[in-house]
């Protein structure tokens, strides 16, 4: 392992994470509701849903981010590698992976760990590995 | 007030993920790439949003209603079973594939990545295997509770 010091960002992913911090905790305090990426977009599907309006609002708020900090600041780049077919197949099963394990990396490493869920705990030691051993696969096994 | 409150709430996560680098899947995968040249970015992002979390969700556990009054809805779930598991390896393993996870995939998507909007059609597809599946296995779990035991 080498720490790659040129992409390394400390006080901006610090920075970062105490604003998605407050956003959890506010979402809890004022909406009583885990800010759960998955969970909120799923509970969409619900055959029935009266509580549709704050998802929606949510998610909203969260595409609509990047439209009112362009407005202020440039965007920071963001760089898609994959190709079509594996965004396909990534996202399928990150959509079913998501549903079966009650969450993301929102609802359980963001607020499950905050709460000190060992449900959580578990969740994100499962899918941290997971990725860890994909990308090693991916670029190490396999060598795209 | 409820949900114009959860559309701040939902803008100020997307402000953290932008700031944070983390709606840019190229420096998710940096992190994930340990045995390549490692990026620890996403490390510190969760050390700063569960330092604001630890002491928050604190204050929310002790709370019967929320600040408008409604309902907390707090998960109460503590067991670890096979389908939490399971299910949170196959998602780390879609993560891995792309660098997207919900989150991101859906500021990216705001963004205006037409790789992020394929993404998320996928992720929703899956979602909806999911209810699909999940609603054929509550019918047929009723409907042989239902049935006499003579059928």
């Amino acid at each position: 392992m080498s720490i790659d010091w040129a992409a390394f960002t400390p006080w901006a992913a610090l920075a970062g994470g105490i604003i998605i911090g407050i956003a959890s905790v506010l979402l809890a305090l004022a909406n009583g509701r885990i800010a759960g990426i998955s969970g909120i977009v799923g509970g969409l599907l619900r055959p029935a849903f009266p509580d549709a309006a704050w998802r929606i609002a949510f998610l909203a708020g969260l595409i609509a981010a990047p439209l009112l900090y362009t407005a202020y600041a440039a965007l920071p780049e963001i760089i898609v590698v994959a190709g079509y077919p594996t965004l396909i197949v990534a996202g399928l099963v990150v959509g079913i992976g998501t549903r079966y394990g009650a969450g993301c990396t929102s609802g359980h490493g963001v607020c499950g760990l905050s709460r000190l869920s060992p449900r959580s705990l578990a969740a994100t030691f499962a899918f941290m590995a997971a990725g860890f051993a994909t990308v090693f696969v991916v670029r190490h096994v396999l060598g795209s | 007030m409820y949900a114009l409150l959860a559309f701040v709430t939902g803008l100020l996560f997307g402000f953290g993920l932008i700031v944070s680098g983390m709606a840019n899947p190229a420096k998710v995968l940096g992190f994930l790439d340990i045995a390549g040249r490692w990026d620890p970015s996403l490390a510190l992002v969760m050390a700063g949003a569960n330092a604001v979390g630890l002491a928050g969700f604190a204050v929310a556990a002790k709370r019967r209603v929320t600040l408008l009054g409604t309902p907390m809805m707090l998960p109460t779930a503590r067991t670890i079973d096979r389908r939490l598991v399971a299910g949170s390896v196959v998602f780390g393993v879609g993560w891995g594939l792309a660098g997207f996870c919900p989150g991101p995939a859906l500021v990216a998507l705001g963004a205006g990545h037409v790789k992020a909007l394929v993404f998320v059609a996928a992720m929703v597809a899956g979602m909806g295997v999911f209810e699909i599946v999940e609603r054929m296995r509550a019918r047929s779990t009723t409907a042989s509770q239902a049935a006499p035991a003579g059928e």
